[in-house]
């Protein structure tokens, strides 16, 4: 016996048994993840919110997450997705830890055990919602990389996922240099992250910092961001401008 | 105006998670519709998985109890191979086990709370999709959408269980008030180290909110009250 559930995803009601072979659509969402690399690493920045469509329904996920030693992992899209990435980088981290040779996987490895992942689940139609940073440094080597749902995956020196690809990038084309130190890197994030703030409907005031170097993997405590309201145009809207 | 009987069983629904110092208190509304029809109007929401485990069901009526069945076998065995209850956590991740891989298919948020004697009380919202997210309080289903600005407002970190208590029915009261898909009495039921407490709060025991009216037997017993002009203009 067969029995529908109705599901709208733009394409109309179908088979139950059907749909579990198509793509779905995101539940729980994060928005943009933004990184660079700097004098001494990588650093990444992100919020903590996952919106439930256009709800602000979670303030505390954290959307970074250490893998092994050496990388950092940030996430965009849906969040259960993310969860589960991060149980096949748990096992992936396991049976590497179990060779007990002395070598543990960098940045390079986990990106590239991600785009294959990504990648192979794209074809199935049934991809894993989420464009995933991932960032590290191991023997000196800085790495930053970004793979997408469809299995794009590149590196650069700055990235930025979700709405951060039209308002951080931007600012990060203009203000990056090779050697920023960590309080320049930490000023240009937050530049990104506030104007993300005003700007992204699904940012809140709420982020995190992660800092990747040789000697291993931090991430921040929970922060807000100051902003500024305090423009004549803002508080003094002149007389018959519609919407001012 | 359709009625439309043969819609699936849905629970409208407003479920709400709470710890408090000491354990957590669940609760929820008593609604399930069928359409527009309410099918039953004292159903029973908060469902048990283990003796420290209960999880409260919203969205479809029969994808709930499905997942809440396997899940509750699941522990069974588990409590059996481990000798000894089953943690919070661990019934949280068997659902999401369920709610994660069958994402196409199941129609259904969760709320899973309860004690155990490693982390004390801990409450795990299960949304639509499979997350899971550990909170000190969850709220869920259609009548939660009025109830964000409450709790943004109203919640506090370490409650007695009395003012726990007080908070859920309170919100639950208020989310009936307000969304046709809730309804019925408040349900409430508190887990702690000394076990587990089940509380019944009818519709017509609840505070009265903004434009609703003390319940009368009869509009004679007003007139007969009243003086001898009550229905002068």
């Amino acid at each position: 016996m067969t029995f529908t559930i109705p599901i709208e995803n733009g394409n109309g009601v179908k088979d139950a048994e059907a749909d579990s072979q198509r793509t779905l659509y995101p539940y729980v969402t994060g928005t943009s993840v933004v990184a660079i690399k700097y004098k001494d690493g990588i650093l990444m920045a992100s919020d903590m919110g996952g919106s439930y469509g256009s709800t602000l329904r979670y303030k505390n996920i954290e959307r970074m997450k250490a893998i092994g030693k050496h990388s950092l992992l940030g996430a965009s899209g849906e969040i259960s997705d993310f969860q589960e990435i991060l149980r096949y980088l748990d096992e992936l981290t396991l049976n590497d830890n179990m060779w007990d040779d002395g070598n543990s996987l960098g940045p390079k490895e986990v990106h590239n055990y991600l785009t294959r992942v990504m990648y192979n689940r794209r074809n199935k139609f049934n991809p894993l919602w989420n464009t995933l940073v991932l960032g590290g440094v191991k023997n000196g080597e800085k790495y930053l990389g970004m793979v997408s749902m469809i299995g794009v995956s590149f590196e650069d020196n700055h990235v930025a996922t979700g709405f951060g690809n039209h308002l951080a990038r931007p600012i990060l084309r203009d203000e990056w240099r090779e050697d920023l130190s960590f309080e320049e890197g930490v000023k240009l994030l937050e530049k990104c992250m506030r104007v993300l703030l005003y700007r992204d409907r699904s940012a809140i005031n709420k982020l995190q910092i992660a800092k990747m170097t040789e000697e291993g993997v931090t991430v921040s405590e929970p922060y807000s961001l100051k902003t500024f309201w305090e423009f004549k145009a803002f508080t003094n809207p002149t007389v018959g401008a519609e919407g001012s | 105006m359709d009625l439309n009987l043969d819609a699936p069983h849905s629970m409208g629904t407003t479920i709400i998670g709470v710890t408090y110092n000491g354990g957590v208190v669940l609760g929820a509304d008593s609604r399930t519709s069928t359409g527009m029809y309410v099918a039953n109007r004292a159903s029973d929401k908060i469902t048990q998985l283990t003796d420290n485990v209960y999880v409260c069901r919203s969205g479809s009526a029969a994808d709930s109890q499905v997942v809440s069945d396997y899940v509750r076998y699941f522990l069974h065995q588990h409590t059996i191979q481990q000798g000894q209850p089953a943690t919070v956590k661990v019934s949280a991740n068997l659902i999401r086990m369920l709610a994660y891989n069958n994402k196409n298919m199941l129609q259904t948020g969760l709320i899973v709370g309860g004690w155990d004697k490693y982390e004390g009380g801990k409450i795990y919202g299960i949304p639509l999709g499979g997350t899971v997210v550990e909170q000190p309080f969850a709220i869920g289903g259609s009548g939660s959408s009025y109830l964000y600005g409450f709790f943004d407002q109203a919640w506090k970190e370490d409650m007695t269980k009395e003012e726990a208590e007080q908070l859920v029915v309170k919100a639950v009261s208020l989310a009936i008030a307000r969304d046709g898909a809730s309804g019925g009495v408040v349900r409430t039921v508190i887990i702690n180290s000394e076990g587990v407490t089940r509380n019944f709060y009818p519709g017509d025991k609840l505070q009265l909110w903004h434009e609703e009216l003390e319940p009368q037997n009869s509009l004679l017993d007003i007139l007969n009250a009243a003086g001898p002009e009550p229905m002068a203009m």
